[in-house]
């Protein structure tokens, strides 16, 4: 239910949005995108290049949490519009435009191409959505891959970067994901405070029901998997950015899916600091055990599985669960008020 | 006649993507979950009965006897386990756990089997091989046998659903499980039911699918892929859709790779994503829930 500004309230309740934990985490958000932005001066470019990674894995799990927890959208195929931002980048540059504005706009392009492709995924309900982007992702692949001038099958590379020496490439391309990720996170914030992230919340637990009561559902969700679409490609030109060689096989690869899954799982389906928890444990975890091959993906797919069954809401949920800890405000928070004063609980109301 | 040649194998390619997606139809059908893992529960048969071929030397007709028991009560078991509480936990759960055990049950076999290409033609002597001259036309006897498998799946399904008791329940249940439960059908025992089939077709399926090419631990998630859209171009619920689908998707691709090549499985989702776009969804589409 959603209190408006004016939603009167009776026995001594208010709603609130920023309560003064959430203001000061608000806060420190800004202060750790402070102490980011300047850690290429602190510390050595494989870090900067790891931290890249971090953050890559931090869009993507927030992409992909939009999508699956706010929008009830399961995708298998977000590594159609990673590949799209990958491969877009590629054949920008190639056509003599910078590399980092290239990245942008690759990333911005694979939006534009989400909407006539969700004009027919969005047709699709569950399953039949999830595997149905599976395909799309499959039949970009293909078509990148008939493509000679973009390498084929084979793989090719990002070439414009060269004009940097490595240390400043990294920075660079560091400063540039740090940003991307501020801008598509702050963009998924406000999305979800606005009506739109009730409306689609309403959307994801009962269609028929949000429809009913006037959710324009299929604008809705067209609105969030674009947006997701755009983050994913940005994703993907980023990835290519740190790695500078990208393969069909690697960009357009299912286990993108796997790896996205396993963070939003861990983190929190359907919270939106959760997944940048499960971004960092996934990161870590990689880190660790990324070179043990086989039984690595198999620990991610069970301690997935064991994730949606016992704690659906993933470590952050269990957190907020226990604690009320609402870091980031979303949604709202219902207070007693401490001075029970009836006449004044009819004002009484969120700033937002 | 080149044209008519292409037809008739498309026909008979069609008849293994119909028996891949008799499990999944039916798994969607009975208890709206759509199992992510269903391709590689046909790849974990095809392994079984290549285990059991190549350690006992036994025919792979008897090996196929012995392994789809196993995997039926392989399906009882996954029931239990996995889907009945994804089930209750909410719509999406069942999506996100199918598609954790695909990635769990590739890198399991990953690590077993190693990556390599294997196959079952070497053991199934001259039927794999041998086809039949028909004016000018070269039709393969494995193909035939694929298809006509596939019809009589299809067809036993329908005769099951429609005919005896168990079946009837299966449909009760897929109907409304509340109101089933409420005349005394037990809905837990009907689903885990027809899970146990879906993995037993499925693996029926992979058996197939080890005569006909190579498989490895990664060949699952393709044949899930080519399943689905055989289901979808079909119809959703629909046994015969299932069938008709498989063949046009089957035709489709055979088209595409007489084009081209490379072409063979791009043609296939083409025809999928232009079903998918059109404005009434499968071919045979009736009420999903009819079945």
């Amino acid at each position: 239910m959603i209190h408006t500004r004016d939603a009167p309230l009776t026995g001594g309740f208010r709603v609130q949005r920023w309560t003064r934990l959430s203001v000061v985490s608000a806060l420190l958000t800004v202060a750790v995108i402070v102490v980011l932005a300047v850690a290429p001066f602190l510390f050595g470019a494989d870090v900067t290049e790891q931290l890249t990674t971090l953050l890559i894995f931090v869009i993507l799990a927030v992409m992909w949490n939009a999508l699956a927890g706010y929008g009830g959208l399961i995708s298998v195929g977000q590594q159609a519009f990673i590949g799209l931002g990958a491969y877009g980048t590629i054949f920008l540059t190639q056509h003599g435009i910078a590399p980092y504005l290239a990245m942008i706009l690759a990333g911005l392009g694979a939006g534009v191409v989400a909407v006539p492709t969700s004009l027919i995924m969005l047709r699709l309900r569950g399953g039949q959505f999830a595997i149905g982007m599976w395909v799309v992702a499959e039949v970009f692949g293909i078509l990148v891959t008939l493509d000679t001038g973009l390498g084929g099958g084979t793989g090719i590379s990002l070439s414009g970067l060269n004009v940097f020496a490595p240390g400043y490439r990294q920075a660079y391309t560091f400063w540039v994901t740090l940003a991307c990720a501020t801008v598509l996170l702050g963009v998924v914030f406000f999305l979800l405070r606005r009506r739109i992230g009730s409306s689609l919340q309403a959307v994801r637990d009962d269609e028929e029901a949000a429809a009913s009561l006037g959710v324009n559902v299929v604008r809705s969700k067209r609105v969030l998997f674009v947006v997701a679409a755009v983050g994913c490609g940005i994703a993907g030109a980023l990835y290519l950015a740190n790695t500078l060689f990208i393969q069909t096989t690697s960009v357009f690869g299912v286990q993108w899916t796997a790896y996205m899954l396993f963070m939003v799982l861990v983190g929190g389906l359907g919270t939106f600091e959760g997944p940048i928890i499960g971004a960092i444990i996934f990161y870590l975890i990689q880190a660790q055990f990324g070179d043990s091959g086989a039984w690595y993906f198999v620990g991610l797919g069970a301690t997935a599985i064991a994730f949606a069954l016992f704690l659906p809401h993933g470590i952050w949920g269990a957190i907020d669960r226990r604690l009320q800890l609402r870091l980031l405000p979303v949604g709202y928070t219902l207070r007693r008020l401490e001075t029970a004063e009836p006449a004044s609980a009819g004002r009484a109301a969120t700033d937002t | 006649m080149n044209w008519v040649n292409v037809l008739v194998q498309g026909v008979l390619l069609g008849g293994f993507y119909a028996l891949l997606a008799c499990g999944l139809s039916l798994m969607f059908g009975v208890m709206r979950i759509i199992n992510l893992a269903h391709g590689d529960i046909a790849v974990i048969g095809a392994y079984l009965i290549w285990v059991l071929v190549n350690q006992t030397s036994i025919p792979p007709w008897l090996a196929a006897l012995l392994v789809l028991p196993i995997m039926w009560v392989a399906g009882y078991a996954m029931y239990v386990l996995l889907l009945e509480r994804s089930r209750r936990a909410g719509q999406l759960v069942p999506l996100l756990t199918t598609f954790g055990l695909a990635i769990v049950i590739e890198n399991v076999l990953l690590q077993v089997f190693s990556p390599d290409d294997h196959s079952l033609l070497s053991s199934t002597g001259t039927l794999a091989t041998s086809s039949i001259s028909f004016g000018g036309l070269s039709i393969s006897i494995f193909g035939i046998l694929t298809l006509a498998t596939a019809v009589v799946v299809l067809t036993g399904l329908q005769l099951f659903l429609s005919r005896t008791t168990s079946g009837r329940q299966m449909r009760a249940t897929a109907e409304d499980p509340d109101i089933a439960e409420l005349v005394g059908i037990n809905a837990r025992a009907v689903y885990a039911k027809a899970t146990a089939i879906a993995v037993a077709i499925g693996a029926l399926g992979g058996i197939f699918l080890a005569i006909r090419q190579t498989f490895n631990p990664f060949t699952g998630p393709t044949q899930l892929i080519f399943a689905f859209e055989a289901v979808v171009i079909g119809g959703f619920g629909s046994p015969w859709g299932t069938l008709l689908g498989g063949i046009v998707l089957g035709v489709a691709q055979v088209i595409g790779a007489q084009v081209n090549p490379q072409y063979f499985v791009l043609f296939g989702h083409l025809v999928f994503l232009a079903v998918l776009a059109s404005p009434r969804v499968g071919l045979l589409s009736r009420r999903v829930h009819a079945l």
